[in-house]
C-alpha cells in the first residue's frame, strides 16, 4: 500500500535531517574550541545524503519507486585551521600558537534552518497524507 | 441486466490510486530536496488516466478489472532554475504539488462517495 511507504519517505527525510541538525549543533558548540596541535583543531562535520530507491508497490512494476533519503556517511570539513598566536592561552604550543577549529558559524546558521524547512515539509507530508487515508477510511459511509 | 458496479464507478477508482501514487513520488521528491544530484520526478497524470481510461473502454461485462499500470508515465521535472549541486527537486514547488494533489485525491474521493449513494438509491429504489 502507497500509504506506508508515504510514511517511510517522510520518515526517512526526518531522519536524515535529524542528523543534519545533530552535526550542526556539535559544529556550532565547538565553534571556539582550541588546541594545541594542527591535528587535534575540530574539523566541522558534514552529513552526506544519498537517494535510497525502493521497490515498486504494485506487483511486477519496476518503474514505480519511492525514493527515500539516507545518510551515506559523515564527512570532515577540508577548510583550513585557524592558527593564532595566544601566548597567554593554556593550551599553546611552545611557540605559543593555538589551533581554532574550521567551523564557519555563517554556513551552520544556513545550514540549520535548510534542515528545519525541510524537516517541517517531511511532517507536513506525514499529516496531509494522515488526513487522506483516514478520508479514504470513510469511503462508502452515508 | 445487472448493475456492474465497476463500471458504474467508472474512472475515479483510478484517478484515486493516480492520486496516491503520485503523492508517493513527491514525497520521494520531498525528502531529497538536499541530496546532490537528485532528478526529481512527476506522473503525466493527463497520459496516465488516458492508458487507464482506454483499458476500461475495452471492457466487457464478467472480465477482470485491468491492473493500473502508470509505471510508463513516470518523467523528470524541469526545474525552474538550475541548484549547482545538480539537485531538481524545488522545495516550493513540491510543496505546492503535493498539497494540490492531497486536495484532487479528496475531490476524487469525494465523487466516488457521490456515485456510491447514487448506486446505493438505485439498489434500494428510493
Amino acid at each position: 500500500m502507497a500509504f506506508n511507504s508515504i510514511y517511510d519517505i517522510a520518515g526517512s527525510a526526518m531522519r536524515a535531517q535529524t542528523v543534519r541538525l545533530n552535526t550542526v549543533a556539535s559544529n556550532l558548540a565547538n565553534a571556539d574550541s582550541v588546541s594545541g596541535t594542527e591535528a587535534g583543531a575540530y574539523r566541522a562535520l558534514k552529513p552526506v545524503f544519498a537517494t535510497l530507491y525502493q521497490g515498486g508497490d504494485i506487483a511486477g512494476q519496476e518503474g514505480i519507486n519511492g525514493a527515500s533519503v539516507q545518510v551515506a556517511g559523515l564527512v570532515q570539513s577540508d577548510r583550513s585551521v585557524e592558527k593564532r598566536y595566544e601566548p597567554g592561552n593554556p593550551l599553546a604550543d611552545k611557540k605559543g600558537f593555538v589551533y581554532y577549529g574550521n567551523v564557519n558559524v555563517v554556513e551552520e546558521m544556513a545550514d540549520m534552518m535548510s534542515a528545519s524547512r525541510t524537516f517541517q515539509s517531511a511532517a507536513d507530508v506525514i499529516s496531509r497524507t494522515n488526513s487522506m487515508q483516514q478520508a479514504l477510511l470513510r469511503l462508502g459511509q452515508v | 441486466m445487472g448493475i456492474s458496479v465497476d463500471k458504474a464507478l467508472g474512472l475515479d477508482q483510478y484517478a484515486l490510486a493516480m492520486r496516491l501514487e503520485r503523492s508517493k513520488v513527491i514525497a520521494g521528491n520531498l525528502a531529497n530536496v538536499d541530496t546532490p544530484g537528485y532528478l526529481a520526478r512527476d506522473y503525466d497524470f493527463k497520459a496516465a488516466l488516458r492508458d487507464v481510461a482506454g483499458d476500461i473502454q475495452g471492457m466487457r461485462s464478467g472480465d477482470a478489472l485491468p491492473s493500473p499500470d502508470f509505471s510508463g508515465d513516470l518523467r523528470y521535472r524541469v526545474p525552474q532554475q538550475a541548484a549547482e549541486d545538480g539537485n531538481t527537486s524545488e522545495l516550493g514547488v513540491e510543496q505546492g504539488q503535493f498539497a494540490a494533489n492531497a486536495m484532487d485525491f479528496q475531490s476524487s474521493l469525494t465523487f466516488l462517495n457521490l456515485k456510491l449513494a447514487g448506486i446505493r438509491k438505485a439498489i434500494e429504489g428510493q
